[in-house]
Protein backbone atom coordinates (compact mmCIF):
# COMPACT_ATOMS: atom_id res chain seq x y z
CA UNK A 1 0.00 0.00 0.00
CA UNK A 2 1.21 3.60 -1.13
CA UNK A 3 0.87 6.73 1.39
CA UNK A 4 0.52 9.87 -0.23
CA UNK A 5 1.35 12.80 1.88
CA UNK A 6 0.06 15.97 0.05
CA UNK A 7 0.90 19.90 0.96
CA UNK A 8 -0.31 18.81 4.37
CA UNK A 9 -0.13 21.09 6.77
CA UNK A 10 -1.21 21.20 10.41
CA UNK A 11 -1.65 24.06 12.93
CA UNK A 12 -3.47 23.89 16.44
CA UNK A 13 -4.05 26.69 19.29
CA UNK A 14 -1.67 25.70 22.09
CA UNK A 15 -2.98 25.94 25.95
CA UNK A 16 -2.26 29.56 26.15
CA UNK A 17 -4.54 29.87 22.52
CA UNK A 18 -1.19 30.93 20.36
CA UNK A 19 -1.16 29.37 17.03
CA UNK A 20 1.11 26.92 16.59
CA UNK A 21 2.16 25.52 13.10
CA UNK A 22 3.28 22.20 14.04
CA UNK A 23 3.63 21.23 9.80
CA UNK A 24 3.51 23.65 6.94
CA UNK A 25 3.53 21.80 3.19
CA UNK A 26 4.82 18.66 3.82
CA UNK A 27 4.27 16.21 1.00
CA UNK A 28 5.73 12.78 0.41
CA UNK A 29 5.08 9.11 -0.37
CA UNK A 30 5.90 6.26 1.08
CA UNK A 31 6.07 3.43 -1.32
CA UNK A 32 4.28 -0.05 -1.02
CA UNK A 33 6.67 -2.35 1.14
CA UNK A 34 8.60 0.78 1.78
CA UNK A 35 10.86 1.14 5.01
CA UNK A 36 10.74 4.77 5.79
CA UNK A 37 12.04 6.90 8.57
CA UNK A 38 10.77 10.08 9.35
CA UNK A 39 13.45 11.57 11.43
CA UNK A 40 13.88 15.03 12.93
CA UNK A 41 14.47 17.24 16.21
CA UNK A 42 12.04 17.70 18.78
CA UNK A 43 9.03 19.27 18.45
CA UNK A 44 9.37 18.99 14.71
CA UNK A 45 6.18 17.89 14.67
CA UNK A 46 6.90 14.27 13.20
CA UNK A 47 4.48 12.42 15.85
CA UNK A 48 1.85 14.77 14.90
CA UNK A 49 2.65 13.81 11.19
CA UNK A 50 2.01 10.25 12.09
CA UNK A 51 -1.20 11.00 14.09
CA UNK A 52 -2.68 12.42 10.83
CA UNK A 53 -1.61 9.36 8.84
CA UNK A 54 -3.37 7.07 11.58
CA UNK A 55 -6.26 9.28 11.42
CA UNK A 56 -5.96 10.28 14.86
CA UNK A 57 -6.04 14.14 14.26
CA UNK A 58 -7.25 16.12 11.29
CA UNK A 59 -5.15 18.11 9.23
CA UNK A 60 -5.41 21.42 8.71
CA UNK A 61 -4.52 21.81 4.97
CA UNK A 62 -3.78 19.39 2.34
CA UNK A 63 -4.33 15.76 1.82
CA UNK A 64 -3.33 12.50 3.12
CA UNK A 65 -4.80 9.21 1.18
CA UNK A 66 -3.50 5.28 0.62
CA UNK A 67 -3.41 4.06 -2.84
CA UNK A 68 -3.90 0.40 -3.47
CA UNK A 69 -6.10 -2.86 -3.65
CA UNK A 70 -8.04 -2.23 -0.20
CA UNK A 71 -8.51 -6.30 1.30
CA UNK A 72 -11.10 -6.60 3.08
CA UNK A 73 -10.89 -7.29 6.91
CA UNK A 74 -7.74 -5.56 7.10
CA UNK A 75 -6.65 -2.28 8.05
CA UNK A 76 -5.38 0.40 6.84
CA UNK A 77 -3.32 1.36 9.17
CA UNK A 78 -2.14 0.24 12.76
CA UNK A 79 0.24 2.24 14.87
CA UNK A 80 2.88 1.63 17.69
CA UNK A 81 3.20 3.94 20.23
CA UNK A 82 6.20 5.47 22.01
CA UNK A 83 4.66 4.76 25.62
CA UNK A 84 3.87 1.02 24.68
CA UNK A 85 -0.51 2.53 25.20
CA UNK A 86 -1.10 -1.09 26.79
CA UNK A 87 -4.38 -1.02 28.28
CA UNK A 88 -3.41 -1.71 31.99
CA UNK A 89 -6.48 -3.85 32.53
CA UNK A 90 -6.14 -6.11 29.64
CA UNK A 91 -3.30 -9.44 29.86
CA UNK A 92 -1.06 -9.38 27.15
CA UNK A 93 -3.79 -11.83 24.90
CA UNK A 94 -6.63 -9.20 25.72
CA UNK A 95 -4.17 -6.26 24.45
CA UNK A 96 -3.53 -8.06 21.49
CA UNK A 97 -6.65 -9.10 21.02
CA UNK A 98 -8.74 -5.61 20.99
CA UNK A 99 -7.56 -4.93 17.32
CA UNK A 100 -9.20 -8.47 16.32
CA UNK A 101 -12.38 -7.35 18.56
CA UNK A 102 -12.27 -4.27 16.58
CA UNK A 103 -12.27 -5.64 13.06
CA UNK A 104 -15.16 -7.98 14.36
CA UNK A 105 -13.51 -11.19 14.35
CA UNK A 106 -14.97 -14.33 16.25
CA UNK A 107 -13.73 -14.93 19.50
CA UNK A 108 -11.63 -18.27 18.88
CA UNK A 109 -10.11 -17.17 15.82
CA UNK A 110 -9.36 -14.03 17.96
CA UNK A 111 -7.72 -16.17 20.58
CA UNK A 112 -5.54 -18.46 18.35
CA UNK A 113 -4.13 -15.19 16.06
CA UNK A 114 -3.65 -13.64 19.29
CA UNK A 115 -1.70 -16.51 20.71
CA UNK A 116 0.32 -16.87 17.67
CA UNK A 117 1.50 -13.28 17.51
CA UNK A 118 2.19 -12.88 20.93
CA UNK A 119 4.46 -16.42 20.39
CA UNK A 120 6.09 -14.93 17.34
CA UNK A 121 7.12 -12.11 19.22
CA UNK A 122 8.96 -14.73 22.02
CA UNK A 123 6.23 -14.62 24.96
CA UNK A 124 5.07 -18.00 25.05
CA UNK A 125 4.13 -18.51 28.32
CA UNK A 126 3.17 -14.64 29.48
CA UNK A 127 -0.10 -14.33 27.66
CA UNK A 128 -2.00 -14.11 31.08
CA UNK A 129 0.23 -11.29 32.59
CA UNK A 130 -0.97 -7.67 32.88
CA UNK A 131 1.16 -4.87 31.51
CA UNK A 132 2.91 -4.10 35.00
CA UNK A 133 4.04 -7.72 35.15
CA UNK A 134 5.90 -7.17 32.25
CA UNK A 135 9.90 -5.67 31.10
CA UNK A 136 9.51 -2.47 28.83
CA UNK A 137 11.07 -4.61 26.39
CA UNK A 138 8.01 -7.44 26.73
CA UNK A 139 5.63 -4.14 26.28
CA UNK A 140 6.83 -3.25 23.66
CA UNK A 141 6.41 -6.84 22.27
CA UNK A 142 3.01 -6.58 22.80
CA UNK A 143 2.56 -3.47 21.01
CA UNK A 144 4.12 -5.19 18.03
CA UNK A 145 2.09 -8.45 18.24
CA UNK A 146 -1.16 -6.29 18.39
CA UNK A 147 -0.36 -4.01 15.85
CA UNK A 148 1.23 -6.75 13.71
CA UNK A 149 -1.99 -9.34 14.42
CA UNK A 150 -4.40 -6.69 12.52
CA UNK A 151 -2.31 -6.99 9.47
CA UNK A 152 -2.46 -3.45 8.61
CA UNK A 153 -1.58 -2.42 5.17
CA UNK A 154 0.47 0.37 6.27
CA UNK A 155 2.59 -0.31 9.87
CA UNK A 156 2.88 3.42 12.01
CA UNK A 157 5.57 3.38 14.63
CA UNK A 158 6.04 6.19 16.92
CA UNK A 159 9.59 6.58 18.04
CA UNK A 160 8.36 2.88 18.97
CA UNK A 161 11.83 2.17 21.06
CA UNK A 162 12.94 5.07 22.55
CA UNK A 163 11.74 4.29 26.10
CA UNK A 164 13.80 1.27 25.80
CA UNK A 165 17.27 0.97 27.23
CA UNK A 166 19.63 0.48 24.69
CA UNK A 167 20.62 -2.80 24.78
CA UNK A 168 17.14 -3.80 24.28
CA UNK A 169 16.44 -1.33 21.45
CA UNK A 170 19.14 -3.11 19.23
CA UNK A 171 17.77 -6.15 19.66
CA UNK A 172 14.03 -4.99 19.40
CA UNK A 173 15.40 -3.41 16.28
CA UNK A 174 16.72 -6.82 14.93
CA UNK A 175 13.31 -8.36 15.72
CA UNK A 176 11.55 -5.82 14.15
CA UNK A 177 13.61 -5.88 10.56
CA UNK A 178 12.97 -9.97 10.57
CA UNK A 179 9.24 -9.09 10.95
CA UNK A 180 9.34 -6.85 8.46
CA UNK A 181 11.20 -8.95 6.17
CA UNK A 182 8.64 -11.55 6.27
CA UNK A 183 5.45 -9.70 5.95
CA UNK A 184 6.61 -6.64 4.17
CA UNK A 185 4.33 -4.19 5.00
CA UNK A 186 4.40 -0.61 4.12
CA UNK A 187 6.64 1.34 7.47
CA UNK A 188 6.49 4.83 8.49
CA UNK A 189 8.91 4.85 11.34
CA UNK A 190 8.95 8.11 13.35
CA UNK A 191 12.56 8.78 15.22
CA UNK A 192 15.36 10.94 16.13
CA UNK A 193 17.79 8.64 16.48
CA UNK A 194 19.89 8.58 13.16
CA UNK A 195 21.49 5.36 13.51
CA UNK A 196 18.21 3.90 14.27
CA UNK A 197 16.74 5.63 11.03
CA UNK A 198 19.67 4.94 9.05
CA UNK A 199 20.68 1.03 9.83
CA UNK A 200 16.68 0.02 9.77
CA UNK A 201 15.50 2.03 6.70
CA UNK A 202 15.23 2.07 2.93
CA UNK A 203 14.87 6.03 3.22
CA UNK A 204 15.13 8.72 5.49
CA UNK A 205 12.98 12.04 5.65
CA UNK A 206 14.57 14.81 7.16
CA UNK A 207 12.15 17.09 8.75
CA UNK A 208 13.23 21.13 10.11
CA UNK A 209 11.89 21.86 12.91
CA UNK A 210 9.20 23.70 14.07
CA UNK A 211 7.27 24.48 11.55
CA UNK A 212 8.19 21.14 10.23
CA UNK A 213 9.08 21.07 6.83
CA UNK A 214 10.55 18.71 4.40
CA UNK A 215 14.38 19.09 4.46
CA UNK A 216 15.56 16.12 2.59
CA UNK A 217 15.06 12.60 1.50
CA UNK A 218 18.45 10.74 2.00
CA UNK A 219 18.22 6.94 0.29
CA UNK A 220 19.68 4.04 2.70
CA UNK A 221 22.54 2.45 -0.03
CA UNK A 222 22.91 -1.02 2.25
CA UNK A 223 21.71 -4.14 0.89
CA UNK A 224 19.79 -6.61 3.09
CA UNK A 225 18.58 -8.15 5.02
CA UNK A 226 20.75 -5.36 7.53
CA UNK A 227 23.40 -6.86 10.11
CA UNK A 228 25.23 -5.40 12.22
CA UNK A 229 28.34 -4.96 10.61
CA UNK A 230 27.19 -2.11 8.56
CA UNK A 231 27.36 -0.08 11.15
CA UNK A 232 30.79 0.81 9.84
CA UNK A 233 29.90 0.39 5.64
CA UNK A 234 30.75 3.35 4.52
CA UNK A 235 27.22 3.94 3.17
CA UNK A 236 26.48 3.64 6.51
CA UNK A 237 28.44 6.52 8.14
CA UNK A 238 28.23 9.10 4.66
CA UNK A 239 24.44 8.30 5.14
CA UNK A 240 24.48 9.41 8.83
CA UNK A 241 27.23 12.28 8.32
CA UNK A 242 24.66 14.17 5.66
CA UNK A 243 21.98 13.37 7.82
CA UNK A 244 23.27 14.88 11.20
CA UNK A 245 25.02 17.92 9.14
CA UNK A 246 21.49 18.86 7.92
CA UNK A 247 19.79 18.55 11.59
CA UNK A 248 22.49 19.47 13.43
CA UNK A 249 21.80 23.46 13.81
CA UNK A 250 18.72 22.79 13.97
CA UNK A 251 18.97 20.27 16.98
CA UNK A 252 21.14 23.37 18.15
CA UNK A 253 18.07 25.73 18.01
CA UNK A 254 15.61 23.49 19.58
CA UNK A 255 17.94 22.67 22.37
CA UNK A 256 18.19 26.93 22.92
CA UNK A 257 14.53 27.36 22.77
CA UNK A 258 14.07 25.02 25.67
CA UNK A 259 10.71 23.39 25.93
CA UNK A 260 9.69 22.02 23.02
CA UNK B 1 49.55 13.27 58.61
CA UNK B 2 47.85 9.98 59.52
CA UNK B 3 45.03 9.29 57.61
CA UNK B 4 41.38 8.58 59.67
CA UNK B 5 38.65 6.44 58.89
CA UNK B 6 36.03 8.20 58.25
CA UNK B 7 32.75 6.04 58.71
CA UNK B 8 29.49 6.65 56.41
CA UNK B 9 26.50 7.94 58.66
CA UNK B 10 23.24 6.67 57.83
CA UNK B 11 21.69 10.40 57.24
CA UNK B 12 18.09 8.50 56.68
CA UNK B 13 17.03 6.44 59.63
CA UNK B 14 14.86 9.00 61.59
CA UNK B 15 12.82 8.15 58.48
CA UNK B 16 12.20 5.11 58.78
CA UNK B 17 8.37 3.91 59.90
CA UNK B 18 7.99 0.96 61.93
CA UNK B 19 4.85 -0.80 61.70
CA UNK B 20 4.28 -1.71 65.60
CA UNK B 21 2.10 -4.34 64.78
CA UNK B 22 1.49 -5.69 68.27
CA UNK B 23 0.84 -1.84 69.14
CA UNK B 24 -1.67 -0.93 67.08
CA UNK B 25 -4.00 -4.02 68.46
CA UNK B 26 -2.93 -3.51 71.81
CA UNK B 27 -4.62 0.29 71.32
CA UNK B 28 -7.99 -1.12 70.39
CA UNK B 29 -8.38 -3.85 73.53
CA UNK B 30 -6.82 -1.29 75.72
CA UNK B 31 -9.18 1.37 74.66
CA UNK B 32 -11.94 -1.35 75.52
CA UNK B 33 -10.83 -2.50 78.33
CA UNK B 34 -10.08 0.63 79.77
CA UNK B 35 -13.83 1.77 79.22
CA UNK B 36 -14.90 -1.58 81.08
CA UNK B 37 -12.67 -0.89 83.83
CA UNK B 38 -14.29 2.50 84.38
CA UNK B 39 -17.81 0.72 84.51
CA UNK B 40 -17.12 -1.91 86.54
CA UNK B 41 -15.22 0.28 89.26
CA UNK B 42 -18.57 2.50 88.96
CA UNK B 43 -16.85 5.54 88.88
CA UNK B 44 -19.55 6.55 86.01
CA UNK B 45 -23.18 5.57 86.24
CA UNK B 46 -24.10 2.33 83.91
CA UNK B 47 -26.75 4.66 82.59
CA UNK B 48 -24.47 6.68 81.33
CA UNK B 49 -22.06 4.51 79.96
CA UNK B 50 -23.02 0.47 80.02
CA UNK B 51 -19.85 -1.38 80.33
CA UNK B 52 -18.75 -3.40 76.92
CA UNK B 53 -19.74 -6.75 78.59
CA UNK B 54 -23.22 -4.94 79.58
CA UNK B 55 -23.72 -3.86 75.74
CA UNK B 56 -22.59 -7.58 74.66
CA UNK B 57 -24.70 -9.27 76.76
CA UNK B 58 -27.66 -7.29 75.58
CA UNK B 59 -26.99 -7.65 72.21
CA UNK B 60 -26.96 -11.32 72.57
CA UNK B 61 -30.51 -11.03 74.34
CA UNK B 62 -32.00 -9.70 71.49
CA UNK B 63 -30.41 -11.78 69.00
CA UNK B 64 -31.78 -14.78 70.72
CA UNK B 65 -35.42 -12.54 71.23
CA UNK B 66 -35.54 -12.05 67.38
CA UNK B 67 -35.50 -8.33 68.19
CA UNK B 68 -32.43 -7.74 66.46
CA UNK B 69 -33.00 -9.87 63.50
CA UNK B 70 -36.35 -7.33 63.05
CA UNK B 71 -34.51 -3.97 63.18
CA UNK B 72 -30.70 -5.54 61.48
CA UNK B 73 -33.09 -6.93 58.03
CA UNK B 74 -35.76 -3.46 57.79
CA UNK B 75 -31.95 -1.56 57.70
CA UNK B 76 -30.53 -3.71 55.24
CA UNK B 77 -33.18 -3.46 52.94
CA UNK B 78 -33.78 -0.37 53.17
CA UNK B 79 -29.62 0.44 52.87
CA UNK B 80 -29.09 -1.78 49.66
CA UNK B 81 -31.64 -0.98 47.85
CA UNK B 82 -31.15 2.85 47.95
CA UNK B 83 -27.01 2.54 47.50
CA UNK B 84 -27.69 0.02 44.82
CA UNK B 85 -30.41 2.33 42.38
CA UNK B 86 -27.92 5.29 43.68
CA UNK B 87 -24.97 4.21 42.84
CA UNK B 88 -25.96 3.26 39.55
CA UNK B 89 -27.59 6.00 38.52
CA UNK B 90 -24.92 7.93 39.55
CA UNK B 91 -22.04 5.72 37.46
CA UNK B 92 -24.19 6.62 34.53
CA UNK B 93 -24.84 10.03 34.76
CA UNK B 94 -21.05 10.25 35.79
CA UNK B 95 -20.45 8.35 32.87
CA UNK B 96 -22.45 10.38 29.91
CA UNK B 97 -21.34 13.78 31.49
CA UNK B 98 -17.92 12.67 32.30
CA UNK B 99 -17.67 11.80 27.82
CA UNK B 100 -19.94 13.26 26.19
CA UNK B 101 -19.62 17.46 26.19
CA UNK B 102 -23.71 18.04 25.53
CA UNK B 103 -24.38 15.91 28.54
CA UNK B 104 -21.87 17.46 30.92
CA UNK B 105 -22.98 21.26 29.31
CA UNK B 106 -26.55 20.07 30.23
CA UNK B 107 -25.94 17.95 33.41
CA UNK B 108 -22.71 19.41 35.10
CA UNK B 109 -24.25 22.74 36.21
CA UNK B 110 -27.54 21.41 37.27
CA UNK B 111 -25.39 18.25 39.43
CA UNK B 112 -23.07 21.52 40.69
CA UNK B 113 -26.05 23.54 42.05
CA UNK B 114 -27.69 20.35 44.06
CA UNK B 115 -24.74 18.27 45.38
CA UNK B 116 -24.14 20.99 48.24
CA UNK B 117 -27.85 20.51 49.48
CA UNK B 118 -27.69 18.34 53.07
CA UNK B 119 -29.27 15.45 51.92
CA UNK B 120 -31.05 15.15 55.08
CA UNK B 121 -33.00 18.46 54.64
CA UNK B 122 -34.53 17.09 51.42
CA UNK B 123 -36.50 13.92 53.24
CA UNK B 124 -38.98 16.07 54.89
CA UNK B 125 -39.88 17.08 51.15
CA UNK B 126 -39.37 13.56 49.66
CA UNK B 127 -41.78 12.40 52.35
CA UNK B 128 -44.14 14.97 50.94
CA UNK B 129 -43.80 14.36 47.60
CA UNK B 130 -43.82 9.83 47.68
CA UNK B 131 -45.56 9.27 50.84
CA UNK B 132 -44.54 8.55 54.62
CA UNK B 133 -43.48 4.93 53.76
CA UNK B 134 -40.78 3.08 52.64
CA UNK B 135 -39.96 4.55 49.01
CA UNK B 136 -39.03 7.84 50.91
CA UNK B 137 -36.83 6.49 52.97
CA UNK B 138 -35.09 4.41 50.00
CA UNK B 139 -34.85 7.54 47.71
CA UNK B 140 -32.76 9.71 50.37
CA UNK B 141 -30.03 6.95 50.50
CA UNK B 142 -30.12 6.98 47.37
CA UNK B 143 -30.31 10.60 46.16
CA UNK B 144 -27.34 10.50 49.16
CA UNK B 145 -25.35 7.66 47.32
CA UNK B 146 -25.77 9.35 43.97
CA UNK B 147 -24.06 12.51 44.37
CA UNK B 148 -20.79 11.01 45.62
CA UNK B 149 -20.75 8.52 42.66
CA UNK B 150 -21.49 11.10 39.90
CA UNK B 151 -19.14 13.41 40.61
CA UNK B 152 -16.61 10.54 40.83
CA UNK B 153 -17.00 8.68 38.19
CA UNK B 154 -17.29 12.06 36.09
CA UNK B 155 -13.45 12.49 37.53
CA UNK B 156 -12.31 9.18 36.69
CA UNK B 157 -13.86 9.04 33.30
CA UNK B 158 -12.06 13.05 32.82
CA UNK B 159 -8.89 11.78 33.69
CA UNK B 160 -8.50 8.33 31.71
CA UNK B 161 -5.53 8.57 29.87
CA UNK B 162 -6.04 10.24 26.23
CA UNK B 163 -3.20 8.39 25.07
CA UNK B 164 -4.87 4.99 26.17
CA UNK B 165 -8.23 6.71 23.67
CA UNK B 166 -6.26 7.25 21.01
CA UNK B 167 -4.73 3.83 21.04
CA UNK B 168 -7.71 2.05 21.12
CA UNK B 169 -9.53 4.77 18.27
CA UNK B 170 -6.28 3.96 15.94
CA UNK B 171 -7.31 0.39 15.98
CA UNK B 172 -10.86 1.08 15.50
CA UNK B 173 -12.87 1.32 18.68
CA UNK B 174 -15.85 3.60 17.92
CA UNK B 175 -17.74 5.50 20.58
CA UNK B 176 -19.40 2.60 22.64
CA UNK B 177 -16.06 0.62 22.33
CA UNK B 178 -13.99 3.26 23.70
CA UNK B 179 -16.59 3.72 26.89
CA UNK B 180 -16.98 0.37 27.34
CA UNK B 181 -12.94 -0.82 26.83
CA UNK B 182 -11.45 2.24 27.83
CA UNK B 183 -13.25 4.88 30.06
CA UNK B 184 -14.77 2.11 32.03
CA UNK B 185 -12.23 0.28 33.52
CA UNK B 186 -9.66 3.39 33.68
CA UNK B 187 -12.68 5.30 36.03
CA UNK B 188 -12.70 2.02 38.25
CA UNK B 189 -10.82 3.03 41.02
CA UNK B 190 -12.44 6.17 41.42
CA UNK B 191 -15.81 4.93 40.86
CA UNK B 192 -14.77 2.54 44.27
CA UNK B 193 -13.45 5.66 46.16
CA UNK B 194 -17.06 6.82 45.05
CA UNK B 195 -18.69 3.67 46.40
CA UNK B 196 -16.86 4.12 49.85
CA UNK B 197 -17.75 7.46 50.77
CA UNK B 198 -21.20 6.73 49.39
CA UNK B 199 -21.69 3.95 51.48
CA UNK B 200 -20.66 6.40 54.53
CA UNK B 201 -23.23 8.99 53.38
CA UNK B 202 -25.66 6.05 53.16
CA UNK B 203 -25.39 4.72 56.71
CA UNK B 204 -25.77 8.35 58.14
CA UNK B 205 -28.95 8.67 55.88
CA UNK B 206 -30.37 5.22 56.60
CA UNK B 207 -30.28 6.44 60.38
CA UNK B 208 -32.24 9.99 59.94
CA UNK B 209 -34.71 8.16 57.56
CA UNK B 210 -35.12 5.57 60.48
CA UNK B 211 -35.79 8.49 62.76
CA UNK B 212 -38.84 9.07 61.23
CA UNK B 213 -42.41 7.64 61.49
CA UNK B 214 -40.72 4.05 61.27
CA UNK B 215 -41.36 0.34 63.93
CA UNK B 216 -37.93 -1.08 62.43
CA UNK B 217 -34.84 -0.58 61.87
CA UNK B 218 -31.48 0.42 64.01
CA UNK B 219 -31.94 4.07 63.68
CA UNK B 220 -35.89 3.81 65.30
CA UNK B 221 -33.99 1.33 67.71
CA UNK B 222 -31.43 3.91 69.25
CA UNK B 223 -34.57 6.64 69.22
CA UNK B 224 -36.67 4.67 70.66
CA UNK B 225 -34.09 3.28 73.12
CA UNK B 226 -32.89 6.80 73.94
CA UNK B 227 -36.41 7.75 74.63
CA UNK B 228 -37.04 4.76 77.15
CA UNK B 229 -33.54 5.55 78.70
CA UNK B 230 -32.19 1.95 77.71
CA UNK B 231 -28.82 3.30 77.31
CA UNK B 232 -27.51 -0.36 77.07
CA UNK B 233 -29.79 -0.97 73.90
CA UNK B 234 -29.27 2.59 72.49
CA UNK B 235 -25.24 1.42 72.35
CA UNK B 236 -26.23 -2.19 70.99
CA UNK B 237 -27.45 -0.19 67.95
CA UNK B 238 -24.54 1.99 68.20
CA UNK B 239 -21.81 -0.67 67.77
CA UNK B 240 -24.34 -2.32 65.16
CA UNK B 241 -24.24 1.00 63.11
CA UNK B 242 -20.16 1.17 63.57
CA UNK B 243 -20.06 -2.48 62.31
CA UNK B 244 -22.38 -1.99 59.32
CA UNK B 245 -20.01 0.31 58.42
CA UNK B 246 -16.96 -0.87 58.84
CA UNK B 247 -18.44 -4.37 57.15
CA UNK B 248 -19.15 -2.49 54.39
CA UNK B 249 -16.20 -1.11 53.80
CA UNK B 250 -14.34 -4.05 53.74
CA UNK B 251 -17.11 -5.61 51.35
CA UNK B 252 -16.22 -2.66 48.72
CA UNK B 253 -12.59 -3.08 49.46
CA UNK B 254 -12.26 -7.09 48.75
CA UNK B 255 -14.87 -6.13 45.73
CA UNK B 256 -12.24 -3.46 44.27
CA UNK B 257 -9.38 -6.30 44.48
CA UNK B 258 -11.73 -8.87 42.55
CA UNK B 259 -12.94 -6.30 39.90
CA UNK B 260 -9.72 -4.61 39.35
CA UNK B 261 -7.13 -7.40 39.15
CA UNK B 262 -4.61 -5.43 37.50
CA UNK B 263 -3.40 -3.05 40.14
CA UNK B 264 -0.38 -2.78 41.38
CA UNK B 265 0.19 -3.90 45.15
Amino acid sequence: MKVIIDRVGKRYLDRRRRDVVALEDVSFAAASEEFLAILGPSGCGKSTLLGLVAGLLPASAGEIFFEGEREAGRPLTATVFQEFALFPWRTAQANVELGLEELGLPAAERAARARRHIQQMGLHGFEDKYPHQLSGGMRQRVGLARAFAVNPAVLLMDEPFSALDAQTRTLMMEELLALWERTRKTILYVTHNIQEAVFMADRVLVLSRRPGRVLDSVVIDLPRPRTEAMLGHPAFVRAADRIWKLIRSQAEAALLEGGA
Amino acid sequence: MTATRLPVENRTRFLVRREYRLLRVAALVGMVVAWEVLSQTGWVSALFLPSPLGVLAEGMDMARSGELGVHVAASLKRLSVGFVAGGAAGIAVGVAVGFFSLADALGMPVIAATFPIPKIALLPLLILWLGIGETSKIAVIALGVFFPLALNTYAGVRQADPLLIRAAASFGAGRWSVIRKVVLPASLPMVFAGLKLGAGTALLLLVAAEMIAVESGIGFLVLHAANLMATTKLMVGIVLLSLLGILSHWALTGLERLVIPWRER
